[in-house]
């Protein structure tokens, strides 16, 4: 459909979001990424019956551990739409920006740094199995 | 298997703070099977503390490592040529491993990262449960199989007591009443009589009551 | 029937009268006053009191000091003890305590789990359970010796009870395991209390066709209801309890002032309703708490007045 989103979200396809697993999500973030999702089929039309599930729960323990750690649960999201849904795609990537855009950059980059660096180096990513 | 639970990732903080160069430590036994110390874990455990002390503007080098088994000298001598480039162990494998490990490596460091619970079953994925508490004399064949010593709370070896409700302990609505399932059973094998034979008091001296044990084999010892 | 102890509730039994005894909470805390009141409440109307052993896992007086409490008072004690506390030496040790005040009496019992009480975090021992106990206590005072197989100077007179529930499950199992207590060596019984009438004399009916009733005296255990709130707490959350529906729905319809009289009349008509049933030896009557109630219960139910015996 040619829609256009956020240059800054990184696309990785994976054939199914459960190939997703927690360790992906935190090197991410390890690595310096503001903000990680993941885009998976609708509940209930899984290819694999329940790779998207399985995603689901793995979000919710890297959320749980990025608040814990200090960076913040709220860079992790898990979205669902059906392949056709190039809109909601969009839309998803433009929710997910415009978060991580509030939230500023990942604080371990910012980490002894001083605050004038940190509206620059926003860089969402985005892992999607659809 | 042994069965073991992640300790919260603040007392794992809290344990290594002051160390610069740590070594994350697993198991590939299991600890692997429930999901609370194998590489996978290691991995998880390695990157959050990482990105933990990173967020502190604390540089820490955190490096990961899984064994076969630390219970066993062959495999924890795996590590000795590296152990000098670090000033701290989290080992994640279960009580044993940690201990071990601290036996072997008397002047390392070594902290546990997960709460060893207890012997027990894989019922699901998620959910595992107790079955054995090493008394060290095994009564499983005058109760059809199932152990009233690691399954009862009040390990009563003439039961039920008088909380049972409807085949639940009175303790948690969850946990099955050990005396219902030996019951239930007994009959399935056709030896309900067995029920009314009185058990004799338990010799608990082989138990944890009677110190720290050993099992010693001199017929396949060197 | 010839007496193995110097147990005034052994004696009443076995002359053949209807035996009534009753219960007392030590206090939490160190003051004899509060056993001391109760028992006088209640002393012309029974044959024996039981001391509770940290009920509920709440910590209290220890049942031991308490009961010796009552034997100075010229009273008849039952020593309550859980298993739950003690490992096989302090049990031991208290019951020679307790003969030594000359406590003739003791139910054997295994504890609620500690979680209930004030020390959840406690351990619990069970180093014997409630059906050893009752082995342990027949063995020193039959054999003369302590587990270990030395000789006891004066060796316990325990007049041995337990507890049975009718009302607990598996039911199946609740008749074997009277008759695997028998074996144990309980001479008494004292049953959890009794709401569901119905059950319990079909429990007495399969006990008495096995002929446990002529092995053993089964005292049926009756609590007043002090109000339906009473009853409904207990039928939801005791575990091993069973309070039928219009127990609660005959308490319930009447006004609140009036119910806790009608939990007494409850509890006379079902005394009255058992002494007819076959096996049933006596009454165990908990009123924890409303101790002031227990001779008006007796008086009404007719077991007014207890029997002498020397």
């Amino acid at each position: 459909m040619r829609l256009k989103y956020p240059a800054t979200v990184k696309i990785i396809r994976v054939p199914c979001t459960g190939k997703v697993d927690v360790i992906h999500l935190l090197r991410a973030f390890e690595k310096g990424a503001d903000g990680a999702y993941v885009v998976g089929c609708m509940e209930g039309d899984c290819h694999f019956n329940s790779g998207n599930l399985r995603a689901r729960k793995r979000v919710a323990q890297v959320r749980a551990i990025l608040n814990t750690i200090g960076i913040g649960g709220d860079r992790v999201m898990m979205y669902n739409l059906s392949s056709s849904e190039a809109p909601l795609f969009v839309k998803y990537a433009q929710e997910m920006t415009a978060r991580i855009l509030e939230l500023g950059p990942n604080p371990i980059k910012l980490a002894g740094k001083p605050p004038a660096m940190a509206l620059q180096d926003a860089e969402p990513i985005s892992a999607t199995g659809t | 298997m042994i069965v073991a639970d992640k300790k919260p990732i603040e007392e794992i903080i809290e344990q290594v703070k002051d160390h610069e160069r740590i070594l994350i430590l697993g198991c590939n036994e299991c600890v692997t099977v429930c999901e609370a110390g194998g590489k996978k874990e290691v991995g998880v455990l390695a990157s959050s503390l990482r990105m933990y002390f990173m967020n502190q503007g604390q540089k820490k080098s955190i490096d990961e490592r899984t064994l076969e088994r630390q219970c066993d000298h062959e495999y924890l001598e795996e590590i000795r040529d590296s152990v000098d480039n670090y000033d701290a162990v989290v080992s994640i494998a279960c009580g044993v491993g940690v201990q071990f490990m601290a036996e072997k490596y008397h002047k390392l460091p070594v902290y546990p990262g997960v709460n060893t619970c207890f012997m027990g079953v894989t019922e699901k994925r998620g959910l595992w449960s107790e079955r054995c508490q090493g008394c060290g004399q095994c009564i499983l064949a005058t109760t059809g199989g199932i152990c009233p010593v690691s399954r009862c709370a009040k390990r009563i070896l003439n039961g039920p007591c008088g909380g049972s409700t409807r085949g639940k302990c009175e303790l948690r609505r969850e946990t099955d009443c050990a005396w219902q399932l030996i019951v239930d059973r007994l009959k399935a094998l056709d030896r309900l009589d067995d029920y009314e034979k009185l058990a004799p008091l338990k010799d608990w001296s082989t138990d944890r009551a009677g110190g720290p044990r050993r099992v010693v084999r001199e017929d396949v010892q060197e | 029937m010839s007496v193995k102890t110097p147990s005034k509730l052994e004696k009443i039994l076995k002359a053949g009268h209807m035996a009534v005894t009753s219960e007392c909470g030590p206090p939490r805390g160190s003051d004899p006053n509060e056993i001391v009141e109760k028992a006088e409440l209640i002393k012309n109307h029974v044959d024996a009191i039981n001391i509770t052993d940290n009920q509920t896992s709440m910590t209290r007086m220890c049942s031991l000091a308490a009961c010796i409490r009552l034997k100075l008072m010229g009273l008849e004690p039952v020593l309550q003890m859980v298993t739950r506390d003690r490992n096989r030496i302090a049990i031991q040790s208290d019951i020679l305590g307790a003969a030594s005040f000359d406590i003739h009496n003791m139910l054997c019992l295994s504890g609620d789990h500690q979680s209930f009480g004030d020390c959840p975090t406690g351990q619990n021992v069970h180093d014997i359970d409630s059906m050893q106990l009752i082995q342990t206590v027949r063995y020193m005072r039959d054999e003369g010796k302590f587990l270990g197989g030395d000789d006891i100077h004066r060796p316990p007179q325990m007049f041995v009870g337990c507890a049975a529930n009718p009302f607990a499950d598996p039911f199946e199992i609740r008749v074997p395991r009277l008759a695997k207590k028998i074996a144990a060596g309980a001479e008494f019984i004292q049953t959890q209390c009794i709401y569901n009438l119905d059950k319990f004399e079909l429990w007495m009916k399969l006990a008495c066709d096995r002929g446990l009733h002529e092995k053993t005296f089964i005292l049926a255990g009756l609590t007043p209801f002090k109000s339906a709130g009473m009853a409904r707490y207990m039928k939801n959350k005791v575990p091993g309890m069973d309070v039928p529906d219009e127990v609660v729905k005959r308490l319930a319809g009447v006004p609140k002032e009036k119910q806790a009289a009608e939990g007494i009349k409850i509890c006379i008509e079902s005394i009255q309703r058992l002494k007819e049933v076959k096996g049933v030896a006596g009454f165990h009557i908990m009123a924890i708490e409303w101790e002031q109630k227990v001779p008006e219960i007796v008086e009404a139910a007719g077991l007014y007045p207890r029997p002498v015996v020397d």
